[in-house]
């Protein structure tokens, strides 16, 4: 291991060596994506949080399009003091970032009394803002759940006549599609309109903390500041909401182990009007309880639980099984409640000065106006929305695979979305001159490329980090969301792969061993056995029921909100997130030992 | 109460230092706010001043000291040597005697042992007692068993009054040698399974939200002595989590000497040498004793502590000993941040000198 200060660069983009079989892996993103021979002389760091996957080049939106949010907000509408917004590259299909810092003391004077009047704006009517926010994502998923996906009659139903539409199918091919991409940029617009104050106004608190309390955990802090009634936890509730049902409806017999979504509901048909009633109910969960992406959203593959079943259904037999032991799996909200207030008011007390009261009681009082923001948005956006928004691309894949262009409907995902356009287009001017479309001959062969390129890109290990190391780094979104500090980057640096140990952020606390079980990819899930390890690049929010069968958790990204860290701490099982190199290190079946306390993970055997 | 030659520690309050001495003083109020303190009594300053009078030289003492200057050390010695001895060998007063041979043998009925082992250490009232250089010059006696043994180490323990360090300490500092006297503290000796050292804040940087607990096997006396790295722990006090905790390897270790006299330094059996000294459920049981000691003082503490291998009474966690903790407590407070204008304001510092080098 090398010591401080001779480490001087993580790898230069430009010493990224091509895989085997993906040379040509440029040719599948777009060109803005591109490392530049400059960009060798900034430092980067893996996405591996929000992109834990190799791109398919569709998914690339949900890089080009948040970003391009995020920068607006913190850049151009709320003017940041010290900083513009973000820059993602891609290399070996793999998603890089780095800040753009204001430095100029001039500027950020600038900036600053801006950013006052613009974000004070906002602090000062968070919540009649945060309502008026809630009515227009609603309007907006009821608006891209109405997208109509054309469907292509060999003539023009009558009504196109009659009612003088003058617009043909055909035009809606191209025209809905790009609406369906609009509608995710406005989404990405209102995902980060509150989203980067939200966090603002948490690590605020959060340094004071640390200040304070040198000795405090990230997990106290989110515990003083985290909502009880979270919208994120209410799938799981559902579940368990379904699982009472069963049993009081005396259907509990079609959960067990291994049950299949498919067999139960045909089996709850023949059971008279308790299945009946079960299935009812099972319906008004689903929508909108079960749009919830089993990854965070920003894949194509990473479906709902509306999408698959498998998930939902493969929590329920121990909620059913719990319920007939008799055991309560009602959040016990007033507990909370009254656990958060004692915790607060004991540090709180532990404060020195009236000044620090005063500061604390303001820092405090800012972070709980706007955490329930923080806490609820990921449901409507990267959960309800983009489920929605990855159906309706789909279904245009479908059209592309009935006009013969593609083989499969999902082969859309292997086509950038300007790409998509073209094959839509295609599509638009055969039906209307009656010719055929080109699409199949000329996309076919580049879609089984591309496919054969992911697979070996998939074997790639990305450094958690590129470029040379930075001064000083920080940024308050970096650390709220990636955990990425100066001392994540020294721990970065200082890993070799040969290590037995992996360090972290302690996320929940406990120590425990077990055998690790590692996920590099969310359709793995399945092979998740009782008792294991979870170590994963990320974990998302509709992972939750997986962490009843988990003994601990490891993530490789994440920092104090990430969700490995907040479940964790719910289902009270040791977590450390934000090790980097986690799913590098550790191998299935490694027996490891999870310090939550110290945040260290040891490779025991 | 002055009068008493022999109290109880549940009859001593912090306000009786003239009569007990500050550690006698400190372990009687400890007992009386409920803290589990090791059963003991103190033999009292009255009971020192009355046996003084016994011997027969002892009026000459003041006036002998009080000439002599504190930097001559053959001078001091050559008056000093004498005066101790005479203290150490003197006769003490038969009352004396049996009243605290009754105090003991209390503690052994409490103990169920016949001889039980006790701690014997001077308490002394002098103010600076609290001056650390000062009281390491004070005598303790550990594993003393016997009511012969006992009373030897009372006078020792008065004897270490006129030892060559502290009469030429006092000498330099021209204390005066009028109403100079000394309290003995009579202890059960817990039988140390392991011991250590509480801070009810983190003496490294003086975080009030944990407590910090040092801990290895045996007697106290192996980590204050600095013969072992002890386990290290980190307790917060509001949630009780185990924050941090570093197993260290504790190679040796004090235990009572086989043949029931004093202490001796030992290795440690190889398998525990690794193992952590206290379990979760004795760190907490520990941590709750820490808050109630602070919450009676009202202010930080540094606490002595040991775990008995075998209940005494009803307890198997002792406090031995109390002190305010001084480190931080001396600092100069200053706040961390003050009220804005307005809430959010603190976003925007914070997010002006967001791209700096973070302040250390």
């Amino acid at each position: 291991m090398a010591k401080d200060g001779e480490i001087k660069s993580f790898p230069l983009p430009s010493s990224i060596k091509e895989i085997k079989g993906a040379e040509d892996w440029r040719s599948m993103y777009p060109y803005f994506s591109n490392f530049q021979p400059e960009d060798d002389n900034r430092f980067w760091f893996y996405n591996g949080m929000h992109f834990p996957e190799v791109m398919p080049p569709f998914d690339v939106v949900s890089a080009e399009v948040p970003y391009s949010a995020i920068g607006a907000n913190t850049a151009r509408m709320f003017s940041f003091p010290t900083t513009m917004g973000i820059e993602f590259r891609i290399v070996n299909g793999r998603v890089y970032i780095t800040a753009n810092p204001v430095t100029d003391p001039a500027q950020i004077e600038k900036r600053l009394s801006d950013f006052l009047q613009r974000a004070g704006h906002y602090y000062e009517n968070w919540d009649s803002i945060y309502t008026g926010w809630q009515k227009r994502i609603n309007a907006l998923i009821k608006e891209i759940e109405a997208v109509e996906i054309p469907t292509l009659p060999d003539l023009e139903p009558m009504a196109t006549i009659m009612e003088t539409k003058g617009i043909a199918s055909n035009h809606y091919v191209k025209a809905n599609f790009h609406k369906c991409i609009e509608l995710y940029g406005i989404m990405w617009q209102y995902h980060t309109e509150m989203l980067m104050l939200g966090y603002g106004a948490y690590v605020v608190f959060f340094e004071f903390c640390k200040k304070a309390f040198p000795d405090i955990s990230d997990q106290i802090v989110a515990r003083m500041v985290a909502g009880i009634e979270v919208t994120m936890y209410r799938p799981d509730d559902e579940l368990k909401r379904l699982a009472k049902i069963a049993v009081d409806e005396g259907l509990d017999d079609l959960f067990v182990e291994g049950c299949k979504a498919a067999t139960v509901l045909a089996e709850m048909a023949k059971r008279g009007d308790a299945g009946k009633k079960w299935l009812a109910e099972f319906e008004i969960s689903k929508d909108p309880w079960f749009n919830v992406s089993n990854g965070d959203g920003f894949y194509h593959h990473h479906r709902s639980w509306e999408d698959d079943l498998t998930l939902p259904f493969s929590a329920m037999p121990r909620y059913v099984s719990m319920i007939k032991k008799g055991e309560n799996l009602n959040r016990p909200t007033e507990k909370l409640k009254v656990e958060r207030e004692r915790i607060t008011e004991e540090y709180r007390a532990l404060l020195t000065t009236d000044e620090d009261r005063g500061a604390f009681d303001q820092m405090l009082g800012l972070c709980r106006t706007v955490f329930p923001f923080v806490e609820d948005h990921k449901f409507y956006c990267e959960h309800w929305f983009s489920t929605r928004f990855f159906q309706k691309i789909r279904g245009f894949g479908t059209l592309l695979k009935d006009r013969g262009v593609l083989e499969h409907e999902d082969d859309i995902f292997q086509l950038q979305h300007t790409e998509a356009t073209q094959a839509l287009t295609d599509v638009m001017l055969a039906w209307s001159s009656g010719g055929t479309e080109i699409g199949a001959r000329h996309w076919r062969p580049i879609i089984a490329k591309r496919k054969e390129m992911q697979k070996a890109l998939a074997t790639w290990s990305p450094p958690p980090a590129l470029g040379p190391i930075p001064k000083g780094l920080n940024d308050p979104a970096f650390r709220m969301l990636w955990g990425v500090t100066e001392e994540t980057i020294m721990t970065w640096a200082m890993a070799s792969s040969d290590a037995k140990e992996v360090k972290g952020y302690a996320a929940s606390p406990g120590v425990v061993e077990g055998t690790a079980r590692v996920l590099k990819n969310v359709n793995e899930i399945g092979d998740l056995r009782d008792g294991e390890i979870l170590v994963c690049p990320i974990t998302a929010p509709s992972w939750g029921p997986v962490f009843g069968k988990i003994k601990a958790a490891v993530s490789d990204i994440g920092g104090t909100m990430s969700h490995a860290a907040i479940v964790a701490r719910e289902y009270g099982m040791p977590a450390v997130v934000g090790t980097g190199t986690a799913t590098k290190i550790i191998k299935t079946g490694d027996k490891i030992r999870v310090d939550g306390d110290r945040g260290i993970v040891t490779i025991l055997s | 109460m002055s009068a008493s030659h022999v109290l109880n520690f549940s009859a001593i309050t912090k306000d009786d230092v003239a009569a007990a001495g500050g550690k006698g003083a400190s372990l009687g109020e400890l007992t009386r706010a409920g803290i589990p303190v090791p059963p003991g009594f103190v033999v009292t300053t009255y009971a020192f001043r009355e046996s003084l009078l016994n011997i027969e030289q002892a009026k000459d003492f003041e006036g002998k000291i009080s000439k002599l200057s504190g930097d001559d050390i053959a001078q001091v010695k050559a008056v000093a040597d004498p005066i101790r001895e005479l203290v150490r060998i003197s006769e003490l007063p038969k009352d004396l005697v049996e009243e605290i041979s009754d105090a003991y043998n209390k503690l052994c009925t409490l103990s169920n042992v016949a001889e039980v082992a006790v701690a014997v250490r001077s308490s002394a009232t002098s103010e600076d007692s609290a001056d650390a250089s000062f009281a390491g010059q004070q005598d303790t006696y550990l594993w003393v068993q016997g009511i012969d043994d006992v009373l030897n180490a009372v006078r020792e323990c008065w004897s270490s009054l006129y030892s060559v360090d502290s009469v030429s300490y006092r000498r330099r500092r021209n204390l005066p040698e009028e109403g100079l006297a000394m309290a003995v503290v009579v202890q059960i000796m817990v039988n140390s399974k392991c011991s250590g050292v509480m801070f009810t804040r983190n003496p490294v940087n003086g975080d009030r939200s944990v407590l910090a607990i040092d801990s290895s096997w045996g007697l106290g006396s192996a980590i204050v002595g600095g013969e072992v790295t002890p386990d290290s722990f980190l307790v917060n006090k509001i949630t009780q989590e185990v924050m941090k905790r570093s197993i260290s390897q504790k190679m040796h270790q004090e235990i009572p000497n086989k043949d029931g006299k004093g202490v001796k330094l030992e290795e440690v059996p190889n398998q525990l040498q690794s193992q952590p000294s206290l379990s979760d459920s004795e760190l907490l049981s520990l941590s709750t004793i820490g808050l109630q000691v602070e919450k009676h003082y009202n202010s930080p503490q540094d606490i002595e502590w040991a775990v008995s291998h075998t209940a005494v009474g009803s307890n198997e966690i002792f406090i031995l000993q109390s002190r305010p903790e001084t480190v931080w407590a001396s600092k100069e407070v200053k706040p961390v941040a003050a009220p804005a204008e307005k809430a959010f304001m603190h976003v925007a510092a914070m997010l002006s000198a967001g791209f700096g080098p973070k302040e250390k």
